[in-house]
């Protein structure tokens, strides 16, 4: 594949591959995914088996795409700042209490704990899926095929860009600091790392005057120019159903668990 | 009126002090004739890339001008001078910003209003030009170093500038490279100003050269000559590599480019 698109592998987050999910054009992708969230996010927190049957749909997809669990575990991490307000909630809420493990904690608060818990998750796994299918580059396309203004397009892709300079910055940074006998392994050492942040931020900053001097120097007067007709793709027919799937089966599991649940309730 | 073409490029008692009321630049005058190629030696801090900033406006003299083609670098020329001079900055990650790099070779071209199949030739001729064809779709960050030293090159050449400003193009190149890189500038009908510390570099591109310290001009030889002048040298921080021998240096740029170029 590497003629097309150039860059190998490895590119952001992205893992290249050759499954149904991957042929999936960028902006159906996208579609399919905020559609799929809006259903996970619109879901009453009273219906738990609703979220694992989103979950199966999303493990699906995890093993359609060929991707690792170890490795969207790893991604996962990102959540952990949800995991911690989640925990949270329980403590905080006001509502009758239930005890759980000798604690008392407030009820509505655990059952939106969990809901908070299981939609973040939710949303940011198939976050993970889409990240790890679909390259950076497409992607921006797809936003541009959506009529997503240029604008934010393009500040995308600066985002994109420059988070592979700072990135770079921050792997040279460690470099230079383990090559001079430094290693992270005591709170003790928090204060070299956080004088590295800041040298990092300057280090941006500063990067961000000298783009915007070589900006000027190219004759930009502060609009975007349409670069659009650069653009090239070739999408195969009917590769965009396996992004359909996703969010209409995500609704089916809703409304079959609405219908059930009012059923039972008399 | 004289018959004499107006200079690529003239700078006269240029002078300049930083917000910060740091005095950098104490009148500089300085030629580029046009097809000419000029090297700008100095050690660091002498004020060499603040001069190069001046060349396309984007730092304004607080006193002197600076005239490009006959047409004073000012607010209302700057649109045109920024088409006329094209500057490849020092660190290529500092120019090359878009997401692939046919979309960062298209930005300037773009910005002057071309557009369409008109666009995407001119992508393609510059980065024919630095033998960066096929290219376009990689995104910037995965090229080596002196790949994206071209393409940066490039992105400056899809401009179709008439001078073009070189900081410190060698610098990080390999050998390889650095002479590929010296095939292109010398292909190009441009008239060409190389900022550099490289002073083989400058002896092998360059006819003439200026030398700068502490914001004046304290030479301006034809670069032979000056290299030739090791107390000179020596008196401003640079050093000609171990075992150079500038005597032997006469003509090595071959046909006077200057003359030839000047015909055109
Ligand atoms: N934005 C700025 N504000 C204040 N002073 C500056 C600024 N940029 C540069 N200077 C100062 O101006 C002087 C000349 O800097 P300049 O970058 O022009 O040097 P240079 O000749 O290009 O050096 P080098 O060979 O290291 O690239 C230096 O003393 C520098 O500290
Ligand atoms: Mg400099």
């Amino acid at each position: 594949m590497s003629g097309s698109h150039g860059d190998g592998h490895g590119d952001g987050l992205h893992v290249p591959g050759h499954t149904v999910v991957h042929h999936v054009p960028a902006h159906a992708a996208l579609l399919g995914v905020v559609a799929f969230v809006l259903v996970v996010v619109a879901t009453p927190a009273t219906e738990p088996l609703a979220y694992a049957g989103y979950a199966l749909l999303l493990g699906a997809a995890v093993v359609l795409a060929g991707l690792a669990p170890a490795l969207v575990l790893k991604r996962m991490v990102v959540e952990v700042p949800f995991v911690v307000f989640a925990l949270l909630v329980p403590f905080v809420a006001a509502g009758p209490r239930v005890e759980v493990l000798g604690v008392a904690v407030s009820q509505p608060g655990l059952v939106d704990a969990g809901a908070l818990l299981a939609k973040a998750t939710l949303g940011v796994v198939a976050a993970i899926v889409l990240s790890a299918t679909q390259h950076p580059r497409a992607l921006l396309l797809g936003l541009s095929r959506l009529r997503v203004p240029d604008l934010v397009v393009t500040i995308a892709g600066f985002m994109f860009r420059y988070t592979q300079v700072v990135l770079d910055e921050m792997r040279r940074m460690r470099v230079a600091r383990e090559a001079r006998g430094f290693e992270a392994t005591s709170v003790r050492q928090a204060k070299v790392l956080a004088q590295s942040a800041g040298a990092l931020f300057i280090r941006s900053y500063e990067r961000g005057e000298r783009v915007h001097l070589a900006m000027l120097s190219r004759g930009w007067d502060g609009a975007m120019p349409a670069l659009t007709d650069l653009r090239r793709e070739t999408v195969r027919r009917g590769a965009w159903l396996p992004a359909a799937v996703l969010p209409l089966a995500a609704l089916a599991v809703l409304t079959v668990q609405l219908t059930t649940s009012r059923g039972l309730a008399p | 009126m004289t018959t004499a073409p107006p200079l690529a490029l003239s700078v006269r008692d240029l002078a300049f002090a930083y917000p910060d009321g740091r005095q950098v630049l104490y009148g500089v005058d300085l030629d580029v004739a046009r097809g000419e190629r000029v090297a700008m030696l100095g050690p660091n801090g002498a004020g060499k890339t603040t001069l190069v900033l001046h060349l396309n406006g984007i730092l304004s003299p607080g006193r002197g001008e600076v005239r490009v083609d006959g047409l004073v670098v000012g607010p209302d020329t700057r649109r045109e001078v920024r088409r006329r001079v094209g500057i490849v900055f020092q660190d290529p990650d500092d120019q090359l910003f878009m997401p692939t790099v046919a979309e960062d070779v298209a930005f300037g071209p773009a910005n002057l209003g071309v557009t369409g199949a008109d666009l995407r030739r001119c992508v393609d001729r510059a980065l024919e030009q630095v033998a960066m064809s096929g290219f376009g779709d990689r995104s910037p960050h995965h090229l080596s170093f002196g790949q994206r030293r071209r393409v940066a090159v490039a992105t400056v050449l899809a401009m179709q500038p008439q001078i073009l400003v070189l900081d410190e193009p060698s610098s990080n190149l390999d050998p390889a490279s650095r002479r590929e890189l010296a095939d292109i500038v010398r292909s190009l009908p441009v008239s060409v100003l190389m900022v550099t510390h490289d002073l083989p570099y400058a002896a092998e591109l360059c006819s003439r050269s200026v030398l700068l310290d502490a914001g004046q001009v304290v030479a301006a030889r034809p670069t032979a000559e000056l290299l030739a002048d090791t107390e000179l040298l020596g008196a401003h921080r640079l050093e000609l590599p171990y075992g150079f021998e500038p005597t032997r240096l006469s003509g090595c740029y071959g046909e006077p480019v200057a003359g030839a170029a000047r015909d055109q």
